[in-house]
């Protein structure tokens, strides 16, 4: 049972996203098993408990009082690239239409420049508080761009439609199929371009299925 | 975060999110990569024990990721006492189903030993009767390695080696690790 399994089931019943969907099912589909109906009446019984979110993975729409309602929500994620340590650009990928195509010599001037202005982001923090983390977040009117550092210098930047909830999850799970996509291929060389095949795969398999 | 969080952060990481292999195969694998290269550098222990840290140094280098990535953290270390938990709490803890002892602390804070009670890498071994094995070899050098691989990537330069293994016939196996410096990988000071 995938742990995404709400996006999938409900989709099936979706025609526009964004809108409130009623649940057909009371018990979900037919051919879930009496473990996973259980589960899903007490995703159901916590969330009547906790405050109506809706239940689909990456949303966090608050949602009506009853608890059947799905809201669905279309995952848009333009763009992934990721800067090594020194701010090189090691990977970028379009996976949706919605930005502009660059040379990739203008992509690694984007990659260069935006690691210079997260270091000063980082450096001068109106807080006081040290370490402070550095840019994360970058919303405009057309896109969101959402960086995530590593604690090893390693930076992620997906850039999605705008208004998007929980890409921190998504760079996370980018994250995660780096460290064992990349990481692990022996192959690969520490801070260089990456050029693997399974990591790609495994990346728009994550990233495609939530539209 | 304090240390029993850790431990619990440890305990569920390695029970939700580690994919595991039989204990054993990896006992052997790494049974035979020693005796490998024992067998190519014909006996010049010092040698390998090199090349096992040299090993080991590669995988930290690339373990660190998968690391971070699956136990979440975010928050650096405080100090090198917070580092040295995270150390035998979660990182052995998610990869080899071990928590070393943390003990022996230098009293700068800067130094301090893991006491293996198991190490799953040294089970069934015995050291070859040579004369030189017991005096030269560090079977499970390879973990010092590792350490410092991972270490360096997330800003600490720190020395690593074993000085007690209970396969020489000691009564502990400890692996001594001392902090060297904090990289730091800052802007050149006339960056301007």
């Amino acid at each position: 049972m995938p742990a995404d399994w709400d996006i999938w089931a409900v989709s099936d019943w979706v025609t526009k996203p964004g809108e409130w969907r009623n649940e057909v099912m009371e018990e979900g589909p037919e051919e879930l098993s009496t473990g996973s109906r259980k589960r899903e009446r007490k995703k159901r019984r916590q969330a009547r408990e906790t405050g109506f979110k809706c239940s689909a993975l990456l949303c966090s729409e608050p949602r009506p009082r009853c608890c059947r309602w799905y809201h669905i929500v279309a995952m848009v994620v333009y763009a992934v690239l990721i800067l090594n340590k020194a701010g090189g650009l090691i990977f970028q990928r379009d996976f949706n239409p919605g930005l502009q195509k660059l040379t990739s010599n203008d992509y690694l001037i984007l990659a260069g420049t935006f690691h210079g202005v997260h270091a000063i982001t980082s450096q001068i923090s109106p807080t006081n508080e040290t370490g402070a983390s550095g840019l994360e977040v970058l919303e405009s009117e057309n896109f969101v761009m959402r960086c995530f550092q590593t604690l090893t210098g390693t930076k992620f930047l997906v850039f999605a439609e705008p208004r998007q909830p929980n890409l921190d999850v998504v760079v996370r799970r980018v994250y995660e199929l780096y460290s064992d996509y990349v990481m692990k291929n022996p192959f690969y060389q520490i801070e260089m371009p990456i050029r693997s095949e399974g990591f790609e795969r495994h990346l728009s398999a994550y990233i495609k299925p939530h539209q | 975060m304090s240390s029993t969080s850790r431990a619990r952060l440890g305990e569920e990481v390695w029970k939700t999110r580690t994919d595991k292999i039989n204990a054993e195969l990896v006992t052997l694998t790494y049974g035979s990569v020693v005796a490998q290269l024992c067998k190519d550098l014909d006996g010049d222990y010092a040698e390998v024990n090199k090349q096992l840290d040299k090993m080991g140094y590669n995988i930290g280098l690339r373990l660190i990721e998968d690391f971070l990535a699956k136990s979440n953290m975010q928050q650096k270390c405080a100090n090198f006492r917070d580092t040295a938990d995270v150390i035998s709490k979660v990182g052995f803890k998610m990869f080899l189903n071990i928590t070393p002892t943390i003990a022996n602390w230098s009293s700068d804070s800067k130094q301090f030993s893991l006491m293996f009670d198991e190490n799953p890498l040294a089970d069934f071994v015995e050291l070859p009767d040579d004369g030189k094995a017991q005096a030269e070899l560090w079977y499970s050098n390879m973990l010092c390695g590792v350490i410092r691989g991972a270490l360096e990537m997330v800003q600490m330069q720190v020395d690593a080696h074993f000085v007690n293994d209970v396969l020489r016939g000691h009564d502990t196996t400890e692996m001594r690790i001392s902090l060297v410096r904090y990289i730091d990988d800052e802007m050149p000071a006339d960056d301007e």
